[in-house]
């Protein structure tokens, strides 16, 4: 989740939708800037944004999968074929050499915000 | 090589061996060079003779090698009925008549008599009155059933091993039993005097009358049995006879065709089991290699093999077999080994016996002490796994021999078995062949894949305690402990985790993680746990926090496809549907644009729509009246059925009615995989019930259930679980069955593997649902009720439920606007899925947030 309060990032972002929309330990698409986004909500109250496309399956899919934690690590599985992404770094936990990118998200007034992708760390 | 070129072999014989004999055929490529043809004399294929005695319980489909009445291989081809009536070595040809007594001749290349034996009738005075009867085809069993029907008493003459077996079979059939045994002792060839005496003992606790010395003089009777006249003793009164007083070799064709004969009778063989003539062989108990015929299966199995290689050009030979035998009578254990009767010169004997338990064990050693070389075990016939090895292999005995037959807790030792010991005697398989199948490059993870894979243990089935500790022995000594574990949140398995809830009244995966559990869960567990919860609670899938839990399709009621959309399929039980629900279907698939295709399980799936377009395509389906599917969930999916006797010419039943209760009956109900079922009209099971979790086909007399089938990648015939059920037991079985399996199976569990998992495998499922061994039965049967009361159409609800339908949506902040990722395009007429090379953007042009 990113902490930025940099008013100049704040304006980049777009509302997505109300917090009690996403359940907990469930997932939404949102449409932002016109690219399919998949925004998460953890049992520890965090939220997290990567793309929705899953790249092993090809498909636009990953806010459907199944959100749970693989020894520490907050993660979702996809639906299609059950690969496993970090939700805070869009990391396949099951192959090194897939990545998934993530969003800036924050929570503001019970109003989830996303920003821009986030540059590869 | 060219057709004209091939040879024909013939087989005389469709028995034990001579299917065996056809298997090793097939499977080594003789059938490359050589057309078979098998002439069987009964009217069914082989069968399991061995286990000849549970055809009371099981019926005759259950003990067949070949229940489809053909062999995979096209070049095999199988006459029954039609006996062989005699051969010309000269012509090379064969003579045979069929059941209407058709004669016809063929010509062999090969000639293989698999002719087995007859039963010996002693020619005593009135040996072939009504009542009498031998003990040896189906045949005889059914007749002798139908003269017990109106029978007290019944006799058997012989009380050697297939005598007792005979008894067994008139005791359990409900009559009085006498075992008249013309030596002093029973299982004469078997066992001792003290043995035998043991085994009388646990016999007449049975309650059968054993009478050992004694002559049978006359069978007495006008046209009907009436008893048994004795030398010596008090006659004895009795409707059905049962002769049991050895066998003979069936040797008469080669006899008649001039072929050597050994002295005792069978058709001689060299040790390659060539007869007399070059193009003559002879396989199982009709042959006599080196003049000694063998009157058990394993070594009739080793013959055939023999054949087989020697017609391949190899090089393997007959040179005697191991005649041990171990089998439960009326519920005593009895073994016998190698030299049982301490022939060897200076043979020891080491004897345990106690009275009170009725157990009497045997070991003969060699003079020096250090080698086992056969014993006699009655009433405890545990060590016999370990103990017959020991006499093959030769291995030299512990120093305090006496351990191996004392009581387990009184000393008792485990003893590692040398890897060239035999295991499975009925089909030669070895320790270290299992080894191989489970070690690297093995493809086996379990003792039932071992005995699927190498045989071992599918026979008698006496070496299986032995198969399942080589097995496990060896995970153990690889540190391969089998991690029960459903994932790395729960330490237990779901079985376990299954009455953890139950027990608890657990209704939230955040309770039972925190109490029993670690993390927060994942995509093993939470659908795991939403399965039973739903198998428990009966509550709706997308109820509040279970939500979360549910697996890809169970989440949005739909089976995802690989484009990110899903198909939708209604459920039309039994696969009867009427034509205005046939075009609703079709008119629904025609607006939405969807590809349809029919099911295997007799339904139509339409496939291609959008998440957010289910709403709607479902509100078209219940307003026709369809309900859901449940092509989505881990629970019962269809309830196939042929057309029945309704319309069927064939039929005996009404399949589709039957059909479409149980899949009524059924519907909705979560399991820890698919479950399947089906219903046939008749014997000619079109409906391919047999293929199914739970397969019923109709008799004439009722319904035939079976259980434990599956197609897929696994396929595993159904098998029988109870024969002529009227409806009602049916159904109570059934609810037994399904509910016992919900309740014990691991997560993605098919039926089959579950059996086969269970200890005991399907004669414990038969135990729990048929004999109600655990006590279980209306527990089960009122949770099914539960089930059945509580269902509800999960789509309609979800229709009326506008929290549900909000997670209908293509994008939570743009509801219509489709995803720009899935895309289609046109194949045979229809739409499928587009292939995507990576994200797509949509044009920034397009207004978010507004309405399509
Ligand atoms: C009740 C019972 C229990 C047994 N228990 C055991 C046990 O525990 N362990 C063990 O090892 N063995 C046991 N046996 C013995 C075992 O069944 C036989 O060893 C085995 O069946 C021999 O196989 P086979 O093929 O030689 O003979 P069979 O199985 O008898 O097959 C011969 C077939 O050839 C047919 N035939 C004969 N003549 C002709 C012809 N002219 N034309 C066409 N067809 C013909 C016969 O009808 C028969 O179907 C048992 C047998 C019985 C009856
Ligand atoms: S010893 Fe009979 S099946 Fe193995």
């Amino acid at each position: 989740m990113s902490t930025s309060t940099d008013p100049a990032v704040l304006t980049a972002y777009t509302v997505v939708c109300r917090l009690d929309q996403i359940e907990v330990e469930g997932g939404v698409a949102a449409l932002v800037g016109g690219v399919a986004v998949a925004i998460f909500r953890t049992h520890d109250g965090n939220v997290y944004a990567m793309s929705n496309y899953d790249p092993c399956s090809r498909a636009s899919v990953l806010a459907r999968g199944i959100v749970g934690t693989r020894g520490e690590i907050p993660y979702v599985a996809s639906p299609m074929h059950k690969q496993a992404f970090d939700l805070r770094t869009g990391q396949c936990l099951d192959d090194a050499a897939i990545r998934v990118p993530t969003y800036d998200v924050r929570v503001a007034d019970g109003m989830v915000l996303v920003g821009g992708p986030r540059q590869e760390t | 090589m060219s057709p004209k070129h091939r040879k024909t072999l013939v087989v005389a014989g469709h028995g034990m061996v001579g299917h065996r004999f056809v298997q090793a055929a097939i499977e080594r490529g003789l059938t490359e060079t050589h057309d078979i043809v098998v002439v069987g004399e009964e009217s069914r294929p082989a069968y399991d003779r061995v286990a000849l005695t549970s055809f009371f319980e099981v019926g005759a489909d259950e003990l067949s090698f070949l229940p489809s009445g053909e062999y995979d291989d096209p070049r095999v081809r199988l006459v029954l009925g039609a006996t062989v009536d005699g051969f010309d070595p000269e012509t090379r040809t064969v003579l045979l008549s069929d059941a209407q007594g058709q004669e016809s001749v063929l010509t062999y290349d090969e000639l293989v008599l698999a002719t087995g034996a007859a039963p010996f009738v002693p020619p005593v005075p009135g040996h072939d009155l009504d009542g009498c009867f031998v003990y040896r085809t189906i045949d005889d069993l059914e007749a002798i059933r139908d003269a017990a029907a109106g029978a007290t008493v019944g006799a058997v003459i012989g009380g050697g091993l297939l005598g007792l077996e005979a008894a067994n079979a008139l005791a359990q059939l409900g009559l009085e039993t006498h075992v008249v045994e013309m030596a002093p002792r029973l299982m004469a060839v078997q066992v001792d005097d003290a043995g035998g005496a043991t085994l009388v003992r646990h016999i007449e606790k049975l309650g059968l009358h054993v009478h050992t010395g004694a002559r049978t003089e006359q069978v007495l009777g006008a046209e009907r049995v009436e008893g048994l006249a004795l030398a010596d003793e008090e006659p004895i009164p009795a409707e059905v006879v049962v002769f049991s007083a050895g066998i003979r070799p069936r040797d008469q064709l080669a006899r008649t065709a001039g072929l050597d004969v050994a002295e005792r009778g069978g058709v001689l063989v060299d040790e390659r089991c060539r007869t007399s003539d070059e193009h003559v062989w002879a396989i199982g108990e009709c042959a006599a290699p080196g003049g000694r015929m063998y009157g058990l299966v394993a070594p009739g199995y080793a013959m055939a093999e023999v054949v087989v290689d020697a017609l391949l050009g190899g090089p393997g030979s007959f040179t005697g077999a191991d005649m041990s035998t171990k089998l439960k009578l009326l519920g005593v254990d009895v073994a016998s080994f190698g030299d049982a009767f301490a022939a060897t010169d200076g043979a020891l004997e080491l004897v345990y016996a106690d009275a009170v338990t009725g157990v009497y064990k045997k070991l003969v050693l060699s003079a020096d002490g250090r080698q086992l070389l056969g014993g006699i075990l009655v009433g405890d016939a545990s060590a016999y796994g370990v103990l017959r090895p020991m006499v093959s292999s030769g291995i030299a005995l512990p120093d305090n021999p006496e351990e191996l037959i004392l009581p387990v807790g009184r000393g008792g030792v485990e003893l590692g078995l040398p890897d060239e010991a035999q295991v499975c005697s009925c089909n030669d398989v070895t320790k270290a062949q299992i080894l191989e199948a489970v070690g690297e490059g093995g493809t086996c993870d379990s003792a039932s894949c071992v005995t699927r894979c190498t045989k071992a243990g599918s026979t008698c089935g006496s070496c299986k305690p032995v198969v399942k500790k080589v097995v496990e022995e060896f995970f153990a000594a690889q540190g391969r402990v089998v991690d029960k574990s459903l994932c790395e949140h729960f330490p237990l398995t779901r079985q376990e985790l299954f009455d953890v809830v139950a027990v608890h009244g657990y209704t939230r995966f955040d309770d039972i993680v925190e109490a029993h559990g670690r993390g927060r869960g994942c995509d093993v567990c939470k659908p795991t746990v939403a399965s039973i919860l739903a198998s428990q609670l009966n509550g709706h899938v997308l109820e509040g926090p279970t939500r979360t839990l549910q697996d890809t399709n169970d989440a949005y009621l739909a089976n995802i496809q690989r484009n990110g959309t899903y198909s939708v399929v209604p459920r039309i039980p039994g696969g009867e549907i009427t034509p205005e629900k046939l075009i609703v279907i079709g008119q629904v698939a025609q607006d939405f644009g969807l590809y349809t295709k029919i099911t295997g399980g007799q339904r139509i799936d339409l496939f291609g729509a959008r998440m957010e377009q289910l709403p709607e395509i479902w509100r078209r389906l219940v307003d026709a009246g369809f309900e859901s599917g449940h092509a989505y969930g881990k629970s019962l999916r269809t309830v196939k059925s042929c057309v029945g006797s309704t319309w069927c010419r064939y039929g005996v039943q009404d399949s589709v009615q039957l059909a479409i209760d149980l899949e009524l009956r059924y519907r909705g109900l979560r399991s820890p995989h698919k479950l399947k079922g089906g219903v046939s009209g008749c014997a000619r099971e079109c409906a391919e019930a047999r293929g199914k979790d739970f397969g019923v086909i109709a008799t004439e007399k009722g319904w035939n259930l079976y259980v434990g089938g599956n197609g897929g990648a696994t396929p595993a015939h159904a098998r029988l679980l109870a024969g002529d059920l009227d409806r009602d037991t049916l159904i109570r079985y059934l609810d037994r069955f399904l509910m016992y399996y919900i309740r014990t199976a691991d997560r993605l569990q098919r039926t089959a593997p579950w059996i086969d998992s269970l200890d005991g495998g399907l004669d414990r499922v038969r135990e729990i649902v048929v004999d109600d061994a655990l006590g279980l039965g209306s527990e089960l049967e009122a949770a099914m009720a539960w089930h059945v009361d509580g269902y509800f159409d999960e789509w309609r609800e979800t229709l009326d439920d506008p929290d549900k339908l909000a997670r209908f949506v293509s994008f939570v902040n743009a509801p219509d606007t489709p995803d720009p990722n899935i895309t289609f395009r046109a194949e045979r007429e229809q739409a499928v899925p587009g292939e995507s090379s990576g994200p797509v953007a949509l044009g920034t042009t397009i207004p978010v947030g507004a309405p399509r």
